[in-house]
């Protein structure tokens, strides 16, 4: 047998082209089950964590007798799977640990709307503008440094002075996150491209820690190794709810109201399409904006919780503060463009 | 392009094979040049799994058009990610390379107390997973971030791949050529460099893959300390930028650099004649050198193994949370973890199986473009081959989806790489006269094989086996995409626990991780390469 080039790669090209080919029916699938408006259990995809979450479920459970089969990932993970299964996902319902992976499963239409009552309970700003997803519970980006070091007043309020010279090496970001992605975009909204673009430099040049996530950064603070970074301030009280508050080096500041270093991003949750008529799901979602849920998050978490009848945990400045209405966090358009910025600066 | 065989080794078609009878000389010139259709067929099956990830980047990039594929490639943070990975992967493979060769020439040569204990020690960092062993570091010098500490983590990580084979094949190289060697005045560098490494390149190039691809498609060791290389871009599209089309572009970044890895390591490997193999006993050396070898042997399952374990620990006797371990829960974990490790490591061996057979005795264009394709699955993060198998099963098999049946086939197309290498090497290690002699006297091909090839290369198919079980057990990525609902492995319930900072509640499942996946390191340390030791 003569095996020759051509034949390698045509056989090559052939199984590409039926794997190709194959793609097309998931998308296309109208052999979509029914789904039955109230069976008594539906699937939740959380991007947010098990110890965090299962026990509020279980909370659901118990008052509503609803089951609910919860597969867990981190939510990055989860947003690709669900951009990946398209129509043919077993999820129901979809709860993100930010507004950016429920911005880019809205824009590719994979969230049903929810009803005026789900999304209406939550104050603008926090919450989808075009109703396919809700916001749950809000967290503030706030200054963590090292509390042998510094005092917080010794501190600067405002994010445009952490580029300043004398924070040369000194300030740790995770540019690749979403959170961080999101404060850069509010700061092109409040104060325009340019200045953004102008404070997204001057970080570059500032020689700053690249860290890949939040709570790495936190690590690095408490541990001295680094001796201040921008993070989100729930992450803080989880740290210290594990090592004891008295325990931490690492200590965070809250910046001045309005400053776009103060910004308050969202965690949230939808409704996949598909699943609009399942009785289950809207329980579900209906119960993440219901005043017990909030104030287990509050309890828990340390989040802001975006219910206003449910008060902010003690020793947060209020939600009221931060609250920056002409924000739409899940503007994937608006994140392109703060992408291209930190690109541009080598950031990315 | 034929299908040739490999360049008939001096060996076997020189004085030897003039030796043999008429009718034997026959036979053995009828090993015959073409590979048979079915091992073609087997081999083409195997590595269209391997290709899923790749048809799905394709897939995926060209969705975005090259405008935007340009775009992304054009970036100059795109341009360091790409340097950084091909830095670290070289840096790495160079001193596992060294490192390894050294760990079991020494333990092979040299008469040390405990011998075997020291090669299960030089096992053990297998069993760690990266992101273990830099948070394990982290916890000890939190500072600690770039290029260097990355290299020399994943390189302890690492240098098992090469101190395993390489030490099996010492075991089994004569060391009679190397005393020739110095008693005609050459230096012991000289000596080993003439004498035995020749016998154990094969090894030692094969462990080399798979350090470099390891180092390729790692993102928990340079997440943690802070290296930008492409799997870190490849997680930032996909966790910020929420953007397919750009991960898969750096991806098959990643994969073209990884071709030019696998080109590397088949350039690097020529098949070389093999002398006569007869096992030297290791040589006594003054105490004064013991002493200064010892820490040759000790380093990477020091910085590998005992510095993260302890660490870990440290943070369990901090940790305000210490609670009751759910007893159940865990054996569940262990359970599971076994499971899907042993379901993996059969299926990747059967797939690896005639890739291996078919590179170890043929060549050609169309054995290569197999071959490569077969270790593509390796030098991916695990996200990426994840999504293209979620692609892949909805598409296909959408019945199987989210069932243990893609989540296994998943780790057989990531692992089977760790399968095709060294069994390709055992495989390639059957003197092709055997066989020919066993049909001479009267079995069929498949008799002939059964009796003769499958015994001598069972050794390298229980390490490849053993490889993939551990590299299983380990993984987390594409078990959390693909798992059932609701199923748990160690590394699962790991990660469960390290996102929300309870390292107390963690410290048990990472105990018992390193613990379950050093059975087969353990294991992996005592099977020999081939069976030609007693011969």
């Amino acid at each position: 047998m003569r095996v020759t080039a051509p034949l390698s790669f045509a056989a090559l090209a052939a199984t590409a082209l039926l794997l190709a080919g194959c793609a097309a029916p998931a998308d296309t699938d109208d052999a979509m089950p029914i789904v039955p408006t109230a069976d008594g259990q539906f699937t939740l995809y959380s991007g947010r964590d098990e110890e965090l979450v299962q026990p509020l479920i279980d909370q659901f459970t118990e008052e509503t007798g609803i089951v609910v089969d919860v597969r867990y990932g981190n939510t990055a993970e989860l947003g690709a799977l669900l951009l990946e299964e398209g129509a043919a996902t077993p999820a129901n319902v979809f709860l993100s640990q930010d507004a950016g992976a429920l911005g880019a499963l809205s824009q590719a239409g994979l969230f049903s709307t929810l009803p005026d009552d789900v999304t209406s309970a939550i104050p603008a700003g926090f919450t989808s503008t075009d109703g396919t997803w809700v916001g749950v519970t809000g967290r503030a980006r706030v200054v963590v440094y090292d509390g042998e070091r510094f005092t917080a007043d010794e501190l600067p309020d405002t994010i445009d002075e952490y580029v300043a010279d004398e924070w040369k090496g000194r300030l740790a970001v995770a540019p690749t996150n979403a959170s961080f992605q999101s404060f850069v975009t509010a700061l092109r909204v409040l104060e325009g491209d340019d200045v953004a673009a102008e404070w997204v430099s001057a970080l570059a040049a500032n020689s700053p820690q690249i860290f890949e996530g939040n709570s790495q950064i936190l690590t690095a603070v408490d541990e001295g190794a680094v001796e201040l970074g921008l993070i989100n301030h729930y992450y803080w009280y989880a740290a210290a709810a594990e090592a004891g508050a008295e325990n931490m080096r690492a200590q965070i500041k809250f910046l001045a109201s309005g400053d776009a270093g103060a910004i308050v991003n969202v965690s949230g949750a939808g409704i996949l399409a598909g699943s609009e008529t399942d009785a289950d799901a809207l329980e579900f979602v209906r119960y993440l904006v219901s005043e017990a849920a909030q104030q287990y998050f509050v309890d828990t978490t340390f989040e802001y919780p975006l219910l206003p009848a449910v008060a902010a945990p003690e020793g947060l400045p209020s939600l009221e503060s931060l609250v920056n209405p002409e924000l739409d966090l899940s503007d994937l358009d608006d994140l392109a463009t703060t992408q291209r910025l930190l690109a541009d600066a080598g950031l990315i | 392009m034929t299908i040739a065989p490999e360049r008939p080794s001096r060996a076997a078609g020189g004085p030897d094979a003039r030796a043999l009878p008429a009718a034997l000389r026959r036979s053995a010139s009828a090993r015959s040049p073409r590979a048979p259709l079915w091992l073609v067929a087997a081999a083409i099956v195997a590595a269209s799994a391997a290709a899923i990830p790749l048809v799905y980047l394709v897939v995926r990039a060209a969705e975005a058009g090259l405008a935007a594929v340009i775009e992304t490639l054009a970036r100059p943070r795109v341009l360091e990610y790409a340097a950084n990975s091909l830095g670290l992967a070289a840096a790495t493979t160079a001193t596992a390379l060294v490192l390894g060769t050294a760990v079991a020439f020494v333990l092979t040569r040299v008469r040390v107390l405990f011998a075997r204990t020291w090669l299960l020690i030089s096992a053990l960092p297998l069993a760690v997973p990266s992101y273990l062993a830099g948070y394990g570091w982290l916890v000890v010098i939190p500072g600690l971030n770039g290029f260097v500490p990355s290299w020399l983590l994943l390189t302890a990580v690492t240098v098992p791949y090469v101190t395993l084979p390489v030490a099996a094949a010492l075991r089994g190289a004569s060391g009679d050529l190397e005393g020739v060697a110095r008693t005609l005045g050459r230096g012991p560098l000289r000596a080993f460099l003439v004498a035995t490494w020749p016998s154990v390149r094969p090894a030692a190039i094969a462990g080399s893959l798979l350090v470099a691809l390891y180092a390729l498609s790692d993102f928990g060791l340079v997440a943690m300390m802070r290296f930008p290389t492409l799997t870190w871009g490849i997680n930032a599209a996909y966790s910020a930028s929420f953007d397919r089309a750009q991960a898969a572009t750096l991806a098959l970044l990643l994969v073209v650099l990884a071709l030019v890895v696998v080109a590397g390591e088949r350039a690097a490997r020529r098949q070389l004649p093999r002398a006569a193999a007869r096992a030297v006993a290791p040589r006594s050396v003054g105490r004064g050198m013991l002493v200064s070898l010892l820490p040759v042997v000790a380093v990477a399952p020091i910085i590998g193994v005992a510095v993260p374990l302890l660490a870990l620990l440290s943070r369990l006797l901090d940790a305000a949370t210490l609670r009751a371990i759910d007893v159940p829960r865990l054996l569940e974990a262990v359970g599971s973890t076994i499971g899907v490790a042993v379901a993996a490591a059969l299926l990747a061996v059967l797939l690896a199986v005639p890739i291996a057979a078919l590179a170890a005795r043929y060549r050609g264009r169309l054995v290569t473009v197999i071959e490569s394709v077969g270790y593509l699955g390796h030098a991916l993060p695990g996200i990426v081959v994840g999504l293209s198998l979620v692609f892949f099963s909805l598409a296909v098999v959408p019945v199987l989806y989210q069932s243990l049946a893609v989540l296994v086939f998943a780790y057989a197309v990531l692992f089977m790489p760790k399968a095709i290498g060294t069994m390709r090497a055992g495989l390639g290690d059957v003197p092709p006269r055997l066989v020919s002699v066993a049909r001479t006297l009267g079995m069929s091909p498949l008799q002939a094989w059964w009796r003769v090839t499958v015994p001598l290369a069972l050794p390298s198919v229980g390490i490849g086996a053993l490889l993939v079980a551990i590299a299983t057990m380990k993984e987390l990525p594409a078990t959390l995409l693909l798992r059932p609902t609701g199923t748990q492995t160690l590394a699962t319930e790991l990660w469960n626990r390290t996102v929300v900072f309870e390292f107390g509640a963690a410290a048990p499942y990472a105990a018992l991780l390193v613990l379950v996946a050093a059975v087969p390191a353990v294991i992996l340390s005592g099977v020999r390469s081939s069976a030609k030791e007693e011969l």
